[in-house]
């Protein structure tokens, strides 16, 4: 049997879900012999390959980069996974959308009002990609198949999620143990 | 007082006919959401998640305020409940700026705790991400207003259960908001008497005792009824 084909990427978001994906601990062993990573923060991997069967994002989309990177994962995923409240909600990452509608206001704030020292909005053209106007949930931009709230999810909830999938089944998110938010 | 007969999800209830449906769901043990009804509270049906269908009556009606009838046949948890449920929920949480992560009811909040009764793996509404104030000028407790979902329950509890009436709703529409007296920063409400019925009726993380963090803030809203039948039964000599 061919391995599943395994991506997980890391937008506007803390890793945290990256973290709690490593809490596996040893059924990282099992997870391993099932799929095979195709593209991830922690493989050495620069292009979002083209045929995945599984993409799990954590982060919430919040610039121009991330804007880009989902559509491509989209185009190129067979299953995408929100993985994580901020993919999910925005949460913690959309907070500044409270602020303002507007990524100038928001920036102006934590770089000009703020900073005591040097204060100047970090614009280096091709290398920092300018922040959308609004953060969004994954599920505004693309069309989402699962969600896999938590901040982070905990680990026994992501391997019940991945362990569905490797059975070529859709995980039932039903329940606290699944869809608790925070 | 005399009894009626009625059928709720196809089984026969009895309950005093001056009851309310869901008061006849909770003696036979039916479950019914709620955010805005509290035991020991009047009733005034805000929410809408116990909203129940009755045969012959083409509207859905609130459990909580909906006396039982002899005869009366309720569905309580149809499709069609299920739905609305969870767009009520999903919407209680587009409104505001409910970030459970971040929060002190984190665990501890029926808001939180529906979303997963009904289901609620991702919020269908776009968020409208308004902006909210914090009141911490109270000595012993803070205000919210990012986490409030007006269900009015603090309101209640300090206007009938202490007799203060310090809190109540200024504003309509999305533009409400919980104010102390003539909105006056809390902290120099005149009328407050710090008795902290509001945060123990709170079901979200929007009043909260100062100082608590993260997942920390744990509401007393089974204490108000407690309080309120102790005083009905006079079991305090005062």
């Amino acid at each position: 049997m061919e391995k599943l084909k395994l991506a997980t990427v890391w937008l506007g978001g803390c890793s945290g879900c990256h973290m709690s994906f490593l809490d596996l601990d040893e059924w990282l062993f099992d997870l391993a012999a099932a799929v095979e990573v195709v593209f991830s923060p922690i493989a050495d991997v620069k292009q979002f390959p083209e045929q995945v069967d599984v993409t799990l994002i954590e982060g919430a989309v919040a610039n121009e980069e991330h804007l880009e990177l989902v559509r491509m994962i989209r185009a190129r995923s067979r299953m995408v996974i929100s993985f994580g409240d901020c993919a999910v909600t925005g949460n913690v990452t959309a907070m500044r959308n409270v602020l303002s509608s507007s990524a100038e206001a928001v920036l102006n704030r934590a770089y000009r009002e703020l900073p005591t020292f040097n204060p100047r909005i970090p614009d280096e053209a091709g290398i920092v990609p300018p922040l959308l106007e609004r953060v969004l949930p994954v599920h505004a931009v693309i069309p989402v198949d699962v969600f896999l709230p938590g901040c982070p999810p905990p680990a026994p909830r992501i391997r019940a999620a991945l362990q569905a999938l490797i059975e070529g089944k859709t995980p039932e998110m039903i329940g606290r143990e699944m869809l608790k938010f925070g | 007082m005399s009894v009626v007969t009625l059928k709720i999800n196809d089984q026969d209830v009895s309950a005093r006919d001056d009851a309310t449906v869901l008061q006849a769901a909770r003696e036979a043990g039916i479950h019914i959401p709620v955010l805005c009804y509290l035991e020991g509270l009047s009733a005034v049906g805000a929410c809408r998640l116990c909203l129940v269908e009755v045969a012959g009556v083409n509207r859905l009606l609130p459990a909580c305020t909906t006396r039982v009838q002899e005869g009366m046949m309720v569905q309580t948890n149809t499709p069609r409940l299920q739905n609305y449920r969870r767009h009520i929920v999903e919407l209680l949480f587009a409104e505001r700026n409910h970030v459970c992560a971040v929060c002190v009811a984190n665990g501890n909040c029926e808001l939180q705790a529906l979303a997963i009764e009904v289901g609620m793996d991702h919020v269908r509404y776009d968020y409208m991400f308004p902006a909210l104030g914090v009141d911490l000028t109270h000595e012993r407790f803070g205000l919210d207003h990012n986490r409030c979902i007006l269900c009015t329950r603090c309101v209640r509890a300090c206007d009938e259960i202490e007799g203060a009436h310090t809190l109540d709703v200024l504003g309509r529409g999305a533009k409400a908001r919980i104010v102390t007296d003539l909105n006056m920063p809390w902290g120099e409400s005149p009328t407050c008497t710090s008795c902290g019925k509001c945060a123990m009726a709170c079901p979200t993380g929007a009043i909260f005792k100062q100082g608590s963090t993260v997942a920390e803030m744990v509401h007393h809203p089974e204490k108000l009824a407690f309080l309120k039948v102790a005083r009905e039964r006079r079991e305090w000599r005062v």
